[in-house]
């Protein structure tokens, strides 16, 4: 696939991956094999029937395509961007055992991309036409990231009106204050979010789901079913000496200010991002390169990834390794933070790094990082962000009384149904399962949505 | 519509404005010690204020700032029929009010007379006897000195100059009050964070409790981002979730005016921009 040359990509936000010319994606649908047990499927989250789609795409109907795609995904656009195909559907692509696998990710895109649909109904379901809205039967969702925004397109689709409460100014959650620019444009969000509008969706910005209403309200309100998808919640920081010198960032607010914020117009748009020269990352996973890619965009003279194990264990995806490595990203392996070091003024100078070595595998099957007694370095740094991961939000637990949470705070559900400990109280996405990935979240979605539509067009 | 500004006064021209704003949702639920962040045009930033006043009933919140930046300065052009483009809240945990057998003493400096005014009207409707402290610079700089008198049972007042009541700090006024030998229960205290500072030096020093809201900055404001981060009693606490309320004998105020100046050059560059041009970019 056409990408942007690294040497001009690391100076704009605009999308690195070009997507396919309609010639290239014919020829790639060409290679699919058809197989009749499609090891490809079982591979993929929501179970997407894929050589359906790659055969429809090659035999020249591309509103077939779209179609087969719409009934398991529902937002194809976004997910043929940051799906991690390489451990999924393409990993049990029978081609990928002899040669390449048939790029799965990149013709959802490309199908996501080029169809156009006549209306929203076709846009969302790839149906022709959908059920007309039902009177007085109406869901509320709290959050609009990829979770809410599933349950909110399915129970349309079929009918059922939705009401969606956003705490930020902006729907989308992770896909528009969390995925750069340049790996998931905010027009493809924005394309979602207009149709679902488009079938009746009503979003609520600026609504904090727990501050200004709470479950029960919107229960009490006659909201038939709630679902409840407000994503991550504070970001785990490090927990060393130094952590609040100014050019501390989580990646978190690094990361909003950029994408939300929109702080690489700055001064066209206020929010302000801060100008690290010589900049630390911590952590090895996706958002990490997001954060480091990110920097680099911004005029970051030396960006370094600082990674206790190795690039071998690194849970970010290996295409975006890639990229980031291919705009001059370093990465720093095997090594530890230890503490940082301000100036008078309180502002970051410098990392001080224990280092690393591998030892045996831990549980997570992955070597554990040992440390190598009296061996450190310190680097200069004028900006750090720690991205290692976050934790539940509390908000929503805390001002729904009786809901069910594990002892790291997230939310209890049953794993067929999606509902809570309270009847007719559903939950999904990172609230759930802690950190995890827009597919995963939009298949709790659609679990969430399948028992709400079930119950309420019985 | 949604966020009109109903009310508009200037309480110092040019400087500071108090806002009623039509804010149903928000109103009934705020409570002392509430915030919400807002933002004023397509393009603009995220900031939070805290709430100065709220009516469930009529559903409106008032909003007291200081003209400090771009956004602000952007606010103070809107005129009362006009909206706020996004307003969102209430945000933060409300001031724990319990009725106190001793005196609560509420001392504000600047633009947090106002946002210390909810909490001294908190304490008063609880039924506790409450002491307003309030200072400024100068006379015509002091807000809410009416405002407090209608729900303190009474007001004193310090201004640098001596221009109105006695000349000197709020925590000489202060010290006066604890070493009266009439038991307090609480301090409470909302301003710059060097006066926060000051007092709860002297309150540490009387052994009194004294409550801190804290003016950090913050982007998402509901517990996403970390940004507003502050060290208390060694521990990193979060001013949007967990705040913005802290024992301030356990903040760290030197860490606090520090982060405070972190995106100093850039916010002096948008203001800068702002009065030169006086037009908000809206880039739609």
């Amino acid at each position: 696939m056409p990408e942007q040359p690294p040497k001009e990509r690391v100076s704009n936000f605009r999308e690195v991956a070009l997507g396919y010319a309609p010639d290239m994606a014919l020829a790639e649908a060409a290679r699919c094999l058809r197989c009749k047990k499609p090891a490809c499927v079982a591979g993929c989250p929501v179970g997407i029937d894929i050589p359906g789609f790659i055969a429809a795409l090659a035999d020249g109907d591309p509103r077939r395509a779209y179609a087969v795609i719409r009934q398991t995904n529902s937002l194809p656009a976004v997910c043929g961007r940051v799906c991690p195909q390489e451990t999924q559907c393409e990993q049990a692509c029978v081609l990928g055992k002899k040669h390449e696998p048939v790029a799965i990710g990149r013709l959802e895109r490309y199908v996501a991309d080029a169809f156009l649909a006549d209306d929203a109904c076709e846009e969302l379901t790839g149906a022709p036409a959908c059920p007309a809205g039902l009177e007085d039967v109406r869901v509320a969702c709290i959050g609009a990231g990829p979770a809410s925004l599933t349950v909110a397109g399915t129970l349309a689709a079929r009918g059922i009106g939705v009401d969606v409460y956003e705490a930020l100014h902006e729907p989308g959650g992770v896909l528009v204050y969390g995925i750069p620019e340049f790996r998931l444009p905010k027009a493809v969000v924005g394309r979602e979010v207009a149709a679902m509008r488009g079938l009746g969706v009503r979003f609520f910005t600026n609504w904090v789901g727990g501050r200004t209403v709470t479950v029960p309200e919107l229960l009490a309100k006659g909201y038939r079913a709630v679902f409840i998808g407000v994503g991550a919640g504070l970001p785990t920081f490090l927990n060393i000496p130094g952590e609040n010198l100014i050019g501390v960032f989580s990646a978190n607010e690094y990361l909003t200010r950029v994408n939300l914020g929109r702080a690489y117009a700055f001064p066209d748009w206020d929010t302000p991002v801060y100008p690290g020269k010589r900049v630390v990352v911590f952590g090895a996973g996706n958002v990490a390169l997001d954060a480091a890619r990110t920097a680099a965009r911004l005029g970051a003279q030396r960006v370094a990834i600082v990674y206790r194990r190795t690039e071998n264990e690194m849970p970010a995806r290996r295409e975006e390794i890639h990229h980031a490595k291919e705009e001059g990203i370093e990465l720093f392996c095997l090594h530890a933070p230890l503490s940082f070091t301000g100036d008078a003024n309180g502002r970051l100078v410098s990392v001080l790094l224990q280092k690393m070595r591998l030892g045996e595998p831990d549980d997570s099957g992955r070597c554990r990082p040992l440390a190598c007694e009296g061996e450190y370095c310190e680097l200069a740094t004028d900006m750090a962000v720690v991205a290692v991961g976050t934790r539940a939000n509390p908000l929503l637990p805390r001002t729904t009384p009786g809901l069910a949470t594990n002892r790291w705070g997230y939310i209890g559900v049953d794993e067929e149904t999606g509902e809570t400990n309270i009847p007719n109280v559903f939950a999904g996405g990172d609230i759930v399962t802690g950190a995890a990935t827009v597919i995963s979240a939009m298949g709790a979605g659609r679990r969430a949505a399948a028992t709400i539509a079930g119950r309420l067009l019985a | 519509m949604a966020n009109t500004i109903l009310r508009k006064r200037r309480l110092i021209p040019g400087q500071t404005s108090e806002l009623v704003i039509d804010a149903p949702h928000v109103a009934a639920k705020a409570r002392p010690g509430n915030f919400v962040i807002l933002r004023v045009c397509p393009t603009g930033e995220r900031i939070p204020l805290t709430i100065a006043d709220a009516d469930a009933d009529a559903g409106t919140i008032t909003l007291v700032y200081l003209v400090l930046g771009k956004t602000t300065a952007h606010l103070d052009t809107l005129e009362e029929g006009e909206a706020i483009l996004d307003l969102c809240g209430p945000l933060g945990q409300p001031t724990h009010i319990r009725p106190h057998d001793g005196l609560v003493l509420c001392v504000g400096g600047g633009t947090g007379i106002a946002a210390m005014h909810h909490i001294a009207k908190g304490h008063h409707q609880a039924g506790n006897r409450v002491t307003g402290i309030i200072g400024a610079r100068t006379r015509g700089l002091l807000l809410f000195e009416a405002e407090l008198a209608a729900v303190c049972d009474t007001v004193l007042v310090a201004t640098d100059d001596g221009s109105h009541g006695r000349k000197g700090l709020v925590t000489h006024l202060l010290e006066e009050c604890l070493g009266d030998g009439s038991p307090v229960a609480e301090i409470v205290a909302v301003g710059p964070v060097p006066m926060m500072a000051a007092v709860s030096e002297v309150a540490g020093r009387f052994g009194v409790p004294c409550l801190v809201s804290l003016n950090s900055i913050m982007l998402d404001g509901i517990g996403m981002c970390g940004a507003c981060r502050v060290s208390v009693g060694g521990e990193t606490r979060f001013a949007c979730v967990d705040g913005p309320e802290f024992d301030g004998g356990l903040v760290d105020f030197k860490e606090l005016a520090q982060r405070l100046t972190a995106f100093r050059p850039m916010e002096q560059q948008s203001y800068a921009e702002f009065q030169q041009h006086h037009v908000c970019r809206c880039a739609n």
